[in-house]
């Protein structure tokens, strides 16, 4: 019997395919130097650092939250040889944030809190009834008088987890120090100073900051969410801050996956009619007129429905909820990649009609050598720079398209945890006096960070491979 | 230029063609004729007899694109796209599925939008270049600095909470304008103000941001640097010079969005209840009203086609020494 | 700067005319005026009384058209009292060959049921064009030429209008309206069964019309109608099949209205169509008021009408209402209300600060805003909050007659059919679906769970004990108590699924709910379902869809576990009843039982039961229904909402009446009291703007003073 069943989602598998591609990608300019400097100019700039250290951690819980698999379940005395998996799909993620997860209260409570939120007739052991806020089954469930004790309990919580931090952040910075001694060949306390000051190219006190209050923020959140629900909980009493981070693949997703399927559209199509002009050209001119002149929430509706259609005559394909809400997903990416691989394929049109003029392109020309291997060799490269900047600008523009999505009903499926779904749901609780504002808060937090490192980070990946800097 | 013109515009019948099969192939693999009358005769005591008559009076009990059981050319026209699209290409919109007169609702909701839209439009691009002019002014200072972060940090915010929030502040707690709402003529200035200064403010991020790349751009040239030496002051360098010649990435922007005004705005449209063609689309889509939604896609792209013609123009007009062949 | 001085200026003005408030969203003229304010999600999508039926048509059609009968306004249970008939009309029963039986004949006996209909002399139309005459008497827009109607947009561009005697022929004519074959009647092919000759009636008009050239219009007074005949001018008798209490019911409704030949002979006018000048657009009648704007993006305004034959406050009502205020009026001529204006407001949000703000004048409470609004004190008894209580806002509830359910598609392999596993399986779910729970998650505690099809109130249903679904429930301390989930899960292994999984495979079962979710509220309510099932260790597997699909799938029995409702016609134990009987199958009869249920037994005492008069024998077959029905467990019962609405406090003799659809003449409002509160609570708030322009200045100042020591640097 297997401990457990791994299960390949269509979008973990466009993830893992797009993970390959970046490996392959970093590979190949490893060995080139001219391709490698502007990355190192990226390395330089601050926020660039800063920001790519936020991504990544968000890349983090994503790919984790990306692992799937299922659990079997026990059998049954007469059960036969055959093992029977849960159908639930859970993730590596899932298991290591397993309390979050589990600790399910009946409906709201405030961040922090130890009540519910809402009154509810309590039987007394006497038989008697009150009308009061019941306690939580989890969130500050440790406490005998929560209005008493809470405040101290947090703050030695608080301190616990700040020591913590401490602790790893220690560790971390003289591992760095011993790290740079070692490479550079100076002692540990030169690599020290020199990092404290910011004195070498690489800004690594910045780098070492950011680091910091990521493990602090960690250390805080894996020590409170342990007694307490931080960001509080929802309308049916799950975890607020389960929810925004499984929301994180969602967002990460949506920007990614939509290019991963606009760029072959974009990039063969956009080259091809600069590059052959003539009818070619006007076809494709033709076709991405004609595209991006239909308002983009009809042609989503569409994909949407006809999705809908398909999934309900190949029911035996989708057998769990998993399943169901991740073909949605795929599909909603597929669909903004048709929509958006317009606007990147009009400038690549553009740029390769300037670059086909160049020189060493007639030259080629001339030598007799074959149309694809000039796109392959001389033009492609030349309007990457420009592919990769749409590619960083368009992902904040997508995480933020799904919230409004969700808003017009063609988002993301209902029972998949998304931003945009949280947002939704809490839009209506606006009006609750006193209001239920930690949902709309938690994901607007995890959002704008999300939304603001990468559009930190698309800045300095623009400015890195200006070509006017080279 | 005219004969320019023309050409364009008769590029453009083989796009509108194209854009009403698609419309018309995407919202029939979904929606069958059955369906469309289902929804317009509501749920309780619906007959079959009900949905064919439906279908009847409107035409939608005929082939959808191709009639075999027809004779010669009526094969093609004796069809529900035939019939449903050539009336189109004379704006002649018919009537919706409902029976309303198409052309007199886009005609009286056209207004609404255009009232939220224009002044958003207006307003939202002289802020934004004046908020990019002052950031490129001042660049590499404070206010350059502090003014891109927080442009980066306005945009990060999603479109929704400036609604929601701009509404909860000024509406709900400073009782400066209603919440939602449209009336005609002078009456609608108060319910305008705050989607306008909502559509402002959200536009102000990502607008601004894009503008001072253009402006610092163009003070790098040299001919910057010379009506610098020239001791012409900064300012009037900064309007005589760099705002002319970023006029063409300006109008590039612009100019494509002014048609598509007239076709409103849909999130702010059904957050504020304003009577729009931008919720009007919406409405049509979540009723399945097929002629609405046709008429809606053929307006918005002639008036996108409409948009990119003008951008041509404006070049010239800006520009001279460009010259439309 | 500038701007400071424009708010200090503002500021003055406004202290010196005592404007109305900035956010007041209705025009400044109208303040004070006698005016009731209220709101529409959805544009009405018919005005014409042969087709409305949503309640969203009829808030508007019950105002205009005057049915025969109407229900009494304060009166509970529910009566029916004459409108603009006479009397109630008592049916003749005739045997098949026409011969009178007595009135308490059996129902097997009686072939056919006259209804004859007085109605009182001297009612008019409200003024239209239609009516308008010239001196010679000869209509004056009946004849119009295309260029006649260049420049006419909308009613008011007709500047002549008449009225005229409401007649018995009108009640006729729209009883001939429902077989149009144009209009799509909703209830035609009911009526069909009952009317005599209208099924014969549609099949003549649709030849008539077939035959005639396209765009002419069919003139319906050229057709006489074999089951409907006009007595004399004031009287007109409606021949039944068979026995049909309930048609006393229909009578209520706005589909057997009058509707004068004179609307249609003018809004047929080639041309009318095409500007929008149809009756589903302007409706005709003789209620109290006639609607005079209708722009379904924007507003939908009744106004007074000014040829209304009047009608009085009823002098009497329940126990009770007089100490509540409800008979303060009584006696006084109807309507109070000079003017209803509607607003469109789509969203909730905005629609509920509106109310606080107090331009509306009553309201709903969504689940979300109850907290704000309601108090449930120890006994479960709602009152509203402290902030209500000060604002003067009242509070009124009721249950509705509607059911919202869970449906088991009874075709379905796994949880259909009459076999003891599957009846185990679906009442174990039943069980497991908490919803005491849900209520109180989802609906702050406004609904009852369901006991059965039938809603407290209506004729059948017991209250008590007596009243309890034995399957799902126990009778604990003089309450209903839900079975535990350890007997759900003992159901479940009975049923042949130990632990949530098969017996025989080991395979886990799973289960599939289709559903329709767009909401934002819709994805709490799908997890909490979903917990439910796990609580019994079932899964399950959400089928989300869209709408048509949806329907598609219920109509072909594809479906297995769905959500549905049933909002109830009339209140009668029929109109519950047969959303179970066999022959009324989606799939097999494309009726509206839903979950395809189809117990012989129970179809054959629902015959029975159909057409009796009220009394313990009734109640007898009800009983014995009511037990098969809950022992076969194709619904998960569900529950019947509560409905909870509150009142500004200018807003008097209000008494929630789920069946009227005409309340809107019995309301009276104290419009000052309205403008004060209104004034009162909307004072503008102006120092932030101040605060706004101060750092604007701040910011500006060390910029501006930068920019001049650069310049000076410069010229230097």
């Amino acid at each position: 019997m297997m401990l457990f069943k791994p299960v390949l989602l269509w979008t973990d598998m466009l993830l893992w395919l797009l993970l390959a591609g970046v490996a392959f990608y970093a590979w190949r300019v490893r060995r080139r130097e001219h391709l490698l400097q502007p990355w190192r100019r990226l390395l330089r700039s601050r926020s660039g650092v800063a920001s790519a250290v936020v991504l990544l951690a968000f890349v983090a819980v994503g790919v984790l939250d990306s692992l799937h698999f299922r659990l079997p379940l026990e059998k049954l005395g007469n059960g036969g040889a055959e093992t029977h998996y849960s159908p639930e799909v859970l993730s590596v993620f899932d298991l290591m944030v397993g309390p979050l997860r589990k600790q399910v209260e009946k409906t709201y409570s405030a961040p922090f809190a130890a009540h519910l939120y809402t009154k509810e007739t309590i039987e007394l052991p006497g038989g008697k009834q009150v009308r009061d806020y019941p306690r939580l089954k989890f969130g500050g469930a440790h406490l005998r008088e929560p209005a008493r004790e809470q405040a101290g309990d947090v703050a030695v919580t608080a301190l616990q987890g700040g020591v913590y931090a401490l602790a790893l952040c220690g560790g971390l910075a003289v591992a760095l120090a011993v790290w740079l001694a070692r490479r550079r060949g100076i002692s540990p306390g030169a690599a020290w100073t020199m990092i404290r000051h910011g004195c070498d190219e690489i800004p690594w006190r910045t780098l070492l900051a950011t680091i910091g209050l990521l493990v602090l923020f960690v250390c805080l959140a894996t020590v409170f969410s342990a007694k307490y629900h931080i960001f509080g909980t929802d309308k049916v009493g799950q975890d607020v801050f389960y929810l925004a981070l499984k929301s994180i693949r969602t967002g990460l997703m949506i920007g990614t996956l939509t290019t991963l399927v606009m760029l072959p559209f974009a990039l063969l199509l956009g080259i091809m009619a600069g590059y052959f002009r003539g009818w070619v050209d006007d076809v494709i001119q033709y076709t991405y007129t004609t595209l991006s002149s239909i308002p983009g929430v009809l042609l989503i509706a569409a994909a949407v429905l006809i999705l809908q259609v398909y999934m309900d005559s190949n029911q035996e394909l989708f057998d769990t909820v998993a399943a169901r809400a991740d073909i949605r997903l795929l599909f909603l990416c597929v669909i903004l990649g048709i929509t958006s691989w317009t606007g990147l394929c009009r400038l690549l049109r553009g740029e390769t009609l300037k670059v086909r003029e160049m020189e060493f392109i007639q030259a080629a020309t001339a030598f007799g050598i074959g149309h694809f291997r000039i796109i392959a060799r001389h033009i492609l490269p030349n309007v990457m720079h420009i592919v990769l900047i749409s590619i960083v600008l368009d992902f904040s523009a997508l995480v933020l398209a799904e919230a409004v999505l969700s808003y017009v009903g063609v988002g993301v499926d209902p029972a998949m945890q998304s931003w945009g779904n949280m947002i939704n749901g809490a839009r209506l609780e606006m009006a609750r006096e006193p209001m239920v504002w930690w949902s709309l808060l938690a994901a607007f937090v995890f959002m704008f960070v999300l939304v603001l490192s990468a559009n930190l980070f698309s800045d300095r990946v623009r400015d890195a491979f200006d070509p006017r800097v080279r | 230029m005219i004969n320019y013109i023309i050409r364009r515009i008769l590029y453009a019948i083989p796009i509108l063609i194209g854009v009403n099969l698609l419309t018309f192939a995407l919202f029939f693999v979904v929606n069958t004729p059955d369906n469309m009358a289902r929804i317009h005769l509501g749920v309780k005591h619906v007959t079959p007899e009900a949905i064919a008559k439906w279908k009847h009076e409107r035409g939608y009990d005929k082939p959808l694109i191709w009639n075999s059981a027809a004779q010669g050319a009526k094969q093609a026209s004796d069809t529900i796209f035939f019939e449903k699209s050539v009336g189109m290409f004379a704006f002649d919109f018919g009537r919706s599925d409902e029976g309303r007169d198409i052309a007199h609702d886009i005609k009286t909701r056209m207004w609404p939008s255009l009232a939220i839209a224009l002044p958003v439009f207006v307003v939202g691009l002289a802020v934004n270049i004046a908020f990019a002019m002052l950031m490129a002014f001042f660049r590499a200072t404070y206010i350059d600095l502090s003014g891109v972060v927080l442009c980066v940090a306005m945009m990060s915010i999603s479109g929704l909470f400036y609604i929601i929030g701009g509404q909860y502040l000024v509406s709900k707690l400073l009782h400066l304008t209603p919440i939602s709402g449209f009336d005609a003529g002078s009456n609608a200035l108060k319910f305008i103000i705050l989607p306008v200064v909502i559509g402002v403010v959200g536009g102000i991020g990502s607008g601004a941001r894009w503008y001072r790349t253009i402006f610092l751009e163009e003070t790098s040239r040299d001919y910057v640097r010379t009506a610098r030496a020239k001791g012409l002051s900064e300012l009037s360098v900064l309007f005589g010079h760099v705002l002319k010649n970023a006029m063409i990435p300006i109008l590039t922007g612009a100019v494509v969005v002014i048609p598509l005004l007239f076709m409103g705005s849909l999130i702010s449209e059904s957050f504020f209840g304003i009577p729009g063609l931008g919720s009007y689309t919406i409405d049509a889509i979540n009723a399945q009203d097929f002629a609405i939604v046709r008429a809606m896609v053929f307006l918005g792209s002639v008036l996108y086609i409409v948009g990119l013609i003008l951008t041509d123009i404006s070049y010239t007009l800006v520009d001279p020494r460009i010259r439309l062949e | 700067m500038k701007f400071s001085l424009i708010y200090a200026l503002l500021a003055v003005l406004l202290a010196a005319c005592g404007a109305p408030p900035w956010n007041s969203p209705y025009p400044v003229a109208d303040e004070g005026g006698n005016i009731a304010y209220s709101s529409f999600a959805e544009r009405p999508k018919h005005l014409d009384p042969a087709q409305s039926y949503s309640s969203n048509e009829i808030t508007f059609t019950g105002q205009i058209y005057e049915p025969p009968l109407q229900y009494h306004y304060l009166k509970r249970p529910y009566t029916l009292i004459p409108l603009s008939a006479t009397e109630l009309p008592k049916p003749l029963f005739l045997d098949a060959q026409g011969k009178p039986l007595p009135a308490d004949s059996a129902a097997e006996k009686v072939a056919f049921s006259v209804y004859e209909i007085r109605i009182k002399p001297g009612a008019r139309y409200q003024p239209h064009p239609a009516f308008a005459r010239d001196a010679q008497g000869r209509y004056l827009y009946h004849d119009l030429k295309p260029e006649d109607l260049a420049k006419v947009y909308k009613l008011a561009d007709f500047p002549q209008t008449g009225t005229r005697e409401l007649e018995a022929a009108d009640y006729v004519h729209q009883i001939k309206r429902l077989a149009h074959p144009r209009l799509n009647s909703p209830i035609f092919g009911m009526m069909g069964e009952y009317i005599v000759g209208l099924k014969e009636y549609a099949k003549i008009l649709d030849n008539a019309q077939k035959s005639l050239p396209p765009g002419a219009r069919l003139d319906l007074t050229r057709y006489p109608l074999a089951g409907v005949e006009v007595v004399d001018r004031h009287t007109y008798r409606v021949k039944l099949k068979g026995k049909y209490p309930q048609f006393l019911y229909w009578l209520a409704m706005p589909f057997f209205a009058p509707v004068p030949p004179e609307a249609d002979r003018f809004y047929g006018q080639p041309g009318m169509a095409e500007k929008n000048l149809t009756l589903d657009w302007y409706p005709v009648g003789t209620g109290p008021y006639m609607l005079t704007v209708n722009d379904p993006n924007r507003r939908m305004v009744l106004e007074r009408n000014p040829n209304f034959h009047g009608e009085a406050y009823p002098t009497e009502g329940e126990p009770g209402d007089a100490a509540a205020g409800l008979l303060k009026d009584a006696g006084k001529p109807l309507p109070f209300i000079d003017k209803a204006v509607f607003s469109l407001e789509k969203e909730s949000i905005p629609y509920w600060n509106k109310f606080l703000q107090g331009y509306y004048d009553a309201s709903g409470i969504s689940s979300d805003s109850f907290d704000q609004a309601v108090r449930v004190a120890t006994q479960g008894e709602a009152d509203v909050t402290d902030m209500m209580k000060e604002k003067g806002i009242r509070l009124q509830t009721t249950v509705t007659a509607t059911n919202y359910y869970y449906g088991f598609n009874m075709l379905d392999p796994v949880v259909g059919g009459f076999s003891e596993q599957a009846k185990k399986l679906r009442q174990a779910v039943s069980i497991a679906i908490d919803y005491e729970e849900f209520i109180s998650i989802f609906a702050n505690g406004r609904g009852i769970p369901a006991q059965g099809p039938l809603p407290p109130g209506i004729f059948g249903a017991h209250e008590g004990e007596q009243g309890i679904n034995p399957y799902i429930y126990d009778w604990v301390a003089g309450k209903p108590k839900r079975k535990p989930i350890e007997y759900a899960k003992k159901l479940l292994a009975e049923a042949g699924y130990p632990g949530g999984r098969d017996e025989k495979t080991g395979k886990p079962l799973m289960l599939y709910l289709d559903i329709t979710a767009t909401g934002p509220d819709d994805k709490a309510r799908l997890d909490w379902i979903r917990k439910q099932f796990q609580a019994v260790d079932l899964q399950l597997v959400v089928r989300n869809t869209d709408y048509n699909r949806f329907q598609d799938k219920i109509r072909k029995g594809n479906a297995q576990i769905f959500h549905w409702g049933w909002n109830a016609d009339y209140p009668d134990p029929e109109n519950f009843l047969f959303l179970l009987y066999g022959p009324n199958a989606r799939v097999k009869g494309e009726g509206e039982n839903s979950a395809n249920y189809d117990n012989p037994e129970f179809n054959h005492l629902f015959e029975r039961m159909k057409n009796m008069d009220n009394g313990p024998e009734r109640q007898k077959i009800i009983d014995e229904m009511l037990a098969i029905a809950r022992n076969d467990a194709p619904w998960i019962w569900g529950f019947h909402p509560k409905q909870y609405s509150l009142f500004h406090a200018w807003y008097k003799n209000v008494k929630p009446n789920l069946m009227a659809n005409n309340g809107l003449k019995y309301v009276r409002i104290d419009a000052g009291l309205r403008t004060k509160k209104q004034r009162e609570w909307n004072e503008p708030v102006l120092w932030p703007l101040g605060l706004l322009a101060a750092v604007l200045v701040a910011v500006l100042v060390p910029a501006v003073a930068a920019y001049r020591r650069k310049e000076r640097q410069a010229a230097r």
